[in-house]
C-alpha cells in the first residue's frame, strides 16, 4: 500500500514536471493582457481567445498557418516517395555496404543547418525556387527523409517475408505484391511515421526563416512578429505550435513506440 | 499438375555454395519430400523451383516448359509457407479467393471452388473470420485451401508441419497426405523431420551440403543407405557403427573386432571383394540386434548400461568389449544395470561401409 502511493506520488510529480509548463503556456496564453501583468494574479479570473484571434487574424498567421500544412504534406511526399523503397530495400535485400549505408543514412543529421542554409538560399535562388513552398519542403525533406528510411524499414522487417512472397507465387508480380500485401499491413506505421514527419516539418524554425521571406511557415511567422510582441502573443503562438504536434503524438503514441521497439503492455 | 525437372541446378549466394549441381526428376503427381539437416539446401531447392530464388546455373522445367526464368507468378504453382502467410488484412473467403482473382477466374467458378476446397479442409465456418482469430492448426489448413485451390501445375511445401504441437502434427500429417493423394497434384514437401519424410513422401531425396545424396522410396533409404550419413540421419535411434578389420581367403571374408567375429555371406564376400579394404565400417539398426537367439545371428557378450523404457519399445544400451551397441526391443522389458547379457546380431540385415569414402559397399 505505502509502495503504491509513494509510486503515485513519484509518477504525480514527472507529470507535473513534463505537464505544468505546458498548462501554463496555455494559460497565459489565453488571459486577459489587463490580468497578465497583475503579479498578485496566477490564475485568471476569465479565459479569452483575443491574443490566439489577433495572431492568426491581424497578424496574418492564417496565411502561415495554410504555408505550414502545405510545406508538411509536401514534404512528407517527398521522403516517401525516396524513403520507402529506400527501406524496402534494406529490409528485403542483402548487399554489399548495406550496414554503413544504414549508418551513414543518419549522418546527414550532422550537418549543422546554419552550415547549409546560406549555401542553400544562394543555389535556391539560383534555380527560382527561393521564397517558395517547394523550397522549405525540399530542405525539410532532407531532413525528414532519414528518419522515414529508418522507421519505414523497421516497420517493413516487421512484416513477415512470407506475406510479400505468397503474394508473388499466387499471381502478382514484385511490385503489385507490396502495394496489395505488404502495404496495407504496414499502413497504420507509415501514418505514425507520416504524422511524426509532419511534427517535425511543423516545428522546424530556421531553415524556414531563412529560405522564405514572403512564405514564411508558421514558426518562422511567429519568429518574426510575435518574438516582437507581448508576452501574452509569445505564449499564444507556443500554444499554437505545441498543440497540433502533441494531438498528433497522443494519437499515434502505440505505433511510435512500436517503431522504436518499445511495447505498451 | 506436371512433371518437375531440376536440370545441374547451382544456386551461390554471394561466394556460399547453397545448391551444388541439383538433379531431381519428379514425376506427375509424386510427393516428394526433400530431407536433410539445417542448412543442406533443401529450402533454397524449393525456392528456386518456386521462382523465389532465381538460379546461378542449371535448368527447371515443368513437362516440356523451360521455367528457369519465369517469374513465380507465371509458374503456375502453389506454396504452403513454414509460418502459412495467410495474409492478416483479409479474411479466410478472401485469402481463398484472392488468388483466383488474380488470375481472373470468373466469379461462379471462384465461389464454387472455393466453397468445395473449404469443405474438403473443413473450413467452411471459419470463412468469415480474420486469420488472428484462427488458431495455428487452422490457419495451416487455410493456408493449405489457398494452395490447392487454383489446382496448381505443382504444389511447394517449406516445413508445413513445424509450427504446429506434436499432437496435431501427427494429425496433419496424415491428413495432407490422404489430401495429396485425393487431389494427386505434384508435391515438393520440404522437412528435416524423418518421420514426416518416411511416413509422407512416395519418394525421399536426402540432401546434404546442396547435393542429393539418395533419391528413393522410404524403404529403400532406410534398408540400403547409400553412405553413413544418410544410415545415421535416417533412423531412431540411430544406426549402430562398428568399425572392424577384414581377414579375407579365398571367397570367404571375415569381419573382427574384440569379442565379435562375423562370417559374412555371399553377396557381401563381393562387395568386399571390389572394395580390397582392410577396414569397413559395420552398421546395423538398433531394431536388428536381438536378445534372443535366431537363425543367422551372431552373439556378443554385454552389460546392461542404460535403458530407456518407453511403454510400447524399450531401448537398451547394451557396452560390449568393442562398443556400446543400441538395441530396440519391443514392449515393456526391464533390466538392471550392469546386468550381463547376450545379444544377437542379425547379420543378413547390417550395411557395410567404406570408412575413407563413408560411402556403402554392401
Amino acid at each position: 500500500m505505502m509502495k503504491k502511493t509513494l509510486i503515485f506520488i513519484l509518477c504525480l510529480l514527472i507529470v507535473l514536471w513534463f505537464c505544468g509548463p505546458v498548462l501554463l503556456i496555455l494559460i497565459a496564453a489565453l488571459t486577459p493582457s489587463a490580468e497578465y501583468y497583475d503579479l498578485a494574479r496566477l490564475v485568471p479570473t476569465k479565459l479569452t481567445l483575443t491574443h490566439l484571434e489577433s495572431l492568426f487574424v491581424r497578424l496574418n498567421g492564417w496565411k502561415a498557418t495554410l504555408i505550414s500544412i502545405q510545406t508538411a504534406l509536401l514534404s512528407i511526399v517527398i521522403s516517401f516517395a525516396i524513403g520507402l523503397p529506400a527501406a524496402y530495400v534494406l529490409t528485403r535485400y542483402v548487399f554489399k555496404g548495406k550496414n554503413l549505408f544504414r549508418l551513414t543514412i543518419l549522418l546527414t543529421r550532422s550537418f549543422p543547418v546554419i552550415i547549409i542554409g546560406v549555401p542553400l538560399v544562394t543555389l535556391y535562388l539560383r534555380i527560382g525556387i527561393a521564397d517558395s513552398v517547394l523550397g522549405v519542403s525540399l530542405a525539410h525533406s532532407s531532413m525528414i527523409l532519414p528518419f522515414i528510411i529508418i522507421i519505414s524499414s523497421s516497420i517493413l522487417g516487421g512484416i513477415s517475408v512470407e506475406y510479400e512472397e505468397a503474394g508473388m507465387v499466387f499471381g502478382l508480380t514484385r511490385f503489385r505484391s507490396f502495394l496489395r500485401i505488404t502495404l496495407p499491413l504496414a499502413l497504420p506505421g507509415f501514418a505514425a511515421a507520416a504524422i511524426y514527419a509532419f511534427v517535425l516539418s511543423w516545428n522546424e524554425v530556421f531553415i524556414s526563416a531563412i529560405i522564405n521571406l514572403t512564405n514564411r511557415t508558421l514558426p518562422a511567422h511567429i519568429l518574426n512578429t510575435a518574438m516582437t510582441s507581448p508576452d501574452y502573443f509569445k505564449f499564444a503562438a507556443g500554444t499554437v505550435m505545441a498543440l497540433p504536434a502533441m494531438i498528433f503524438i497522443f494519437f499515434t503514441r502505440k505505433y511510435l513506440m512500436s517503431m522504436w521497439g518499445i511495447s505498451l503492455k | 499438375m506436371s512433371e518437375v525437372t531440376v536440370k545441374e541446378v547451382k544456386k551461390y549466394f554471394n561466394q556460399v555454395k547453397a545448391l551444388d549441381g541439383v538433379d531431381m526428376k519428379i514425376q506427375d503427381g509424386e510427393f516428394v519430400v526433400l530431407l536433410g539437416p539445417s542448412g543442406c539446401g533443401k529450402t533454397t531447392l524449393l525456392r528456386c523451383i518456386s521462382g523465389l530464388e532465381t538460379v546461378t546455373s542449371g535448368e527447371i522445367r515443368f513437362d516440356q516448359k523451360n521455367v528457369t526464368h519465369l517469374p513465380p507468378k507465371d509458374r503456375n504453382l502453389a506454396m504452403v509457407f513454414q509460418s502459412y502467410a495467410v495474409w492478416p488484412h483479409m479474411k479466410v473467403k478472401e485469402n481463398i479467393k484472392y488468388p483466383m482473382r488474380i488470375k481472373k477466374f470468373s466469379k461462379e467458378e471462384i465461389d464454387k471452388r472455393a466453397k468445395e476446397t473449404a469443405e474438403l479442409l473443413n473450413i467452411t465456418e471459419l470463412m468469415d473470420r480474420y486469420p488472428a482469430q484462427l488458431s495455428g492448426g487452422q490457419r495451416q489448413r487455410v493456408a493449405v485451401a489457398r494452395a490447392i485451390v487454383l489446382e496448381p501445375a505443382a504444389l511447394l511445401m517449406d516445413e508445413p508441419l513445424s509450427n504446429l504441437d506434436a499432437l496435431l502434427r501427427v494429425t496433419m500429417r496424415s491428413e495432407l497426405k490422404k489430401l495429396q493423394q485425393r487431389i494427386q497434384t505434384t508435391t515438393v514437401y520440404v522437412t528435416h523431420d524423418q518421420v514426416e519424410a518416411m511416413t509422407m513422401g512416395d519418394r525421399i531425396a536426402v540432401m546434404r551440403d546442396g547435393k542429393i545424396l539418395q533419391f528413393g522410396k522410404a524403404e529403400e533409404i532406410y534398408q540400403r543407405p547409400k553412405n553413413v550419413f544418410i544410415a545415421g540421419f535416417i533412423g531412431s535411434p540411430q544406426m549402430n557403427f562398428l568399425e572392424m578389420t577384414v581377414k579375407r581367403e579365398e571367397g570367404r571374408a571375415e569381419l573382427v573386432s574384440k569379442g565379435l567375429s562375423i562370417l559374412c555371406e555371399e553377396d557381401k564376400v563381393k562387395g568386399l571383394e571390389k572394395a580390397n579394404l582392410d577396414k569397413v565400417i559395420l552398421g546395423i539398426r538398433p531394431e536388428n540386434i536381438l536378445l534372443s537367439p535366431e537363425n543367422g545371428c551372431v552373439p556378443i557378450k554385454g552389460s546392461v548400461y542404460f535403458t530407456e523404457r518407453l511403454g510400447g519399445e524399450t531401448i537398451v544400451h547394451v557396452s560390449t568389449e568393442s562398443k556400446r551397441f543400441v538395441v530396440k526391443v519391443s514392449g515393456d522389458a526391464l533390466f538392471n544395470e550392469n546386468e550381463t547379457l547376450r545379444i544377437y546380431l542379425n547379420v543378413k540385415k547390417t550395411r557395410l561401409f567404406d570408412p575413407e569414402t563413408e560411402e556403402a559397399i554392401g
